[in-house]
């Protein structure tokens, strides 16, 4: 497979009153050709404004310092609006969180959705309004002719959220950016939603990145995974190598902090003690060390880089870790409270 | 954990069909009444010292059952006893005294905490309100609660936006153990936090509860998390309680077909289980609790579904010891 994206050493920070918010903060991943990418970390980790940087939709405040974004070559962060137009949306579908607020609610379904038909496709409005109807239908909303004179109001939840994937493949695009399309639905609708994507991912061979924070949902859905931490990727790896062998204390302290459907149910669940970092001011080493269970001194000097892990199965799989965790024993397990 | 889910031991908390309508205006200008049934007909006791999960997807009545339980909102019709006193109908004064031994921890710790007052101050109400403590001893109880909940008691001079999501979190259960409470409805106390602030409010509640013997209403969406935390489990529906059971059978041998959907619809955090895991989704959405479809109300969405069950409503018993069920096809 060849790759499609190629982001290299990415840094985007905020302005704020004080100094800068550090966001992102050098990352660099590839995307193959129909590969799904999970990206995975808690609020503010810098996930949403990775993605949001690599089609440059960011707030005024932020600014991309420094990376290359290249889609099939081309550098995205130096292209100019027009070109720009053409990717978001053309080349590059995305989904967001709340699809309440991601459709305007003064205009009806049919006109949002034939939009970027007749700008990337150059179809007549007529056409653009057949190609909406079998779309709605595809995505398992019945009677699409009809729903397409209705307004987003009228749609529950999950159909607002199966609107926003017809539109956004709507153009047939290379990639589909989804961020935490699922977290503001029912475990029943996330479950149709997920099963919606992968469909129509396996029909039109996309390529997926979705972002979330829930590490159940990638199980079923990545062929690999990212970890961010404070706007650091701290592993890499393929989905099955991530959860039977991770190597990053956080991605450990995540797994452990997930309460499980089976098994025994009488242990403690396993906790990351505090919580992360101020991204105004990071420290020039590793990020994660104050709440790390097998930090060494190393860890308060110098920042890891993300390299490939010893005896990987799996050559793609990288850590940014200072300490092989396998062959350290922790006494706690970073149990604490945050104060 | 507590052990006391014994079937003898008296209920500290019993709701004998409860049922709380609300009366809405619909339609662009607000022209057509309508009745929304948040809670049809709900019975269910919460035993001394043991944790009741109560799930369901949004809109299904969980939190309006712990809130009409609480009296915070006036139940339409039915009875809820607390320590065999029954509570509804009882006028504000001989509440209050109850009220004490009865507190809440929300959802969201953002918008239940003053920004206009210190931590301090929020947690030592209750206090004074319930004249528990005075003078100096307040300051110390203060300090105390704050210890107990894993803050540094120097931080009770502080204000609400000084803390994250977490510690406020813990603030609200310091608040709420202000009271010396023995009952606590935990309406989703944990859904606003990140996974790993989330462990720490569990293992935090879990601990308390073992310190004060303290019993839980524990309202919750993430089956995963209620199957961590509860003695027993109940499943709610658009309205109405569709199963509930001691854990380990509601999880491993779970009855009701929605029940069953709802546990297939959960991923597991497991790859090659995931790709393996038969995935029959459940279909539609939950209709709207203002016309909710007669006799069963999962009717519509159930694969199960046959002759008695879009015009009868399923009996609510007891199938075998402890696990009961509402279903026409069990």
């Amino acid at each position: 497979m060849s790759v499609l994206l190629d982001v290299q050493e990415l840094q985007t920070r905020f302005q704020v009153r004080k100094g800068y918010v550090y966001a992102v903060n050098g990352v660099s991943f590839k995307l193959e050709e129909g590969e799904t990418l999970a990206v995975v970390g808690e609020s503010g980790c810098g996930k949403s404004v990775t993605m949001l940087s690599l089609v440059r939709l960011l707030p005024p405040a932020a600014s991309i310092e420094n990376g290359k974004v290249l889609l099939r070559g081309d550098d995205l962060l130096q292209i100019d609006q027009r070109q720009l137009r053409d990717v978001r949306g053309g080349q590059i579908g995305m989904i967001f969180q709340d699809p309440m607020t991601s459709l305007n609610p003064f205009i009806n379904i049919g006109t949002q959705m034939s939009e970027p038909l007749i700008y990337h496709r150059g179809m007549s409005k007529k056409e653009a309004l057949a190609r909406s109807a079998e779309l709605l239908e595809m995505v398992g909303i019945p009677d699409g002719e009809a729903r397409l004179r209705e307004y987003p109001h009228q749609f529950s939840g999950g159909m607002r959220q199966r609107v926003m994937i017809a539109m956004s493949m709507s153009c047939e695009p290379a990639v589909l950016i989804a961020d935490e399309p699922t977290t503001a639905l029912d475990v029943t609708i996330q479950a149709q939603i997920v099963e919606l994507v992968k469909e129509l991912r396996d029909r039109s061979g996309v390529a997926v990145i979705w972002i979330t924070h829930d590490l159940s949902v990638v199980a079923g859905i990545a062929d690999r995974v990212i970890v961010m931490y404070a706007g650091y990727i701290v592993e890499e790896a393929p989905v099955d190598a991530l959860f039977e062998d991770p190597r990053h204390p956080y991605t450990v302290g995540l797994m452990g902090a997930l309460p499980s459907l089976e098994g025994e149910t009488g242990t403690r669940l396993t906790t990351i003690g505090g919580s992360p970092p101020d991204l105004e001011d990071l420290p020039d080493f590793c990020p994660f060390h104050t709440r790390c269970p097998y930090s060494i001194d190393r860890c308060r000097t110098e920042n890891p880089m993300l390299e490939p892990v010893a005896d990987a199965s799996d050559r793609g799989h990288r850590a940014a870790c200072w300490v092989d965790i396998r062959e350290v024993e922790v006494q706690s397990n970073g149990a604490g409270a945050s104060s | 954990m507590s052990q006391s889910v014994n079937g003898n031991s008296e209920p500290l908390v019993r709701v004998e069909n409860l049922t709380k309508h609300f009366s809405v205006r619909i339609g662009a200008y607000g022209e057509t009444k309508a009745t929304v049934h948040a809670l049809d007909d709900v019975s269910f006791d919460v035993q001394r010292g043991e944790t009741l999960g109560l799930v369901g997807e949004s809109g299904c009545g969980k939190s309006t059952a712990g809130l009409t339980l609480l009296q915070l909102h006036r139940p339409t019709s039915g009875k809820v006893f607390f320590d065999e006193t029954e509570v509804t109908g009882l006028p504000d004064k001989e509440m209050r005294p109850l009220r004490r031994r009865m507190q809440i921890i929300f959802q969201d710790p953002y918008s239940t905490l003053s920004p206009r007052m210190t931590i301090g101050n929020a947690i030592g109400e209750p206090l004074w309100l319930h004249e528990l403590a005075s003078g100096q001893e307040v300051q110390e109880r203060i300090a105390e609660l704050l210890d107990d909940v894993g803050l540094n008691p120097a931080f009770a001079f502080r204000y609400p936006h000084e803390f994250s999501g977490g510690q406020r979190q813990r603030v609200c259960i310091a608040r709420a153990l202000a009271c010396e409470p023995e009952f606590i409805v935990c309406d989703e106390p944990i859904s606003a936090l990140d996974v790993s602030i989330q462990a720490q409010i569990i293992n935090l509640l879990q601990d308390l509860q073992e310190e004060y013997h303290l019993t839980y209403l524990f309202i919750a969406h993430d089956l995963a998390v209620v199957r961590h935390i509860s003695d027993r489990v109940a499943v709610m529906y658009l309205g109405r309680v569709v199963e509930m059971a001691p854990k380990e059978k509601l999880f491993d041998n779970p009855l009701h077909p929605y029940t069953n959907a709802l546990l297939l619809s959960v991923p597991v955090p497991n790859p090659r289980q995931e790709r393996q895991r038969q995935h029959t989704v459940i279909q539609g959405n939950v209709p709207s609790a203002i016309s909710p479809p007669s006799g069963c109300r999962f009717h519509p969405r159930c694969p199960l579904a046959f002759e008695p069950c879009d015009h009868e409503v399923p009996e609510w018993r007891e199938v075998e010891s402890g696990h009961w069920v509402a279903c026409h096809a069990v």
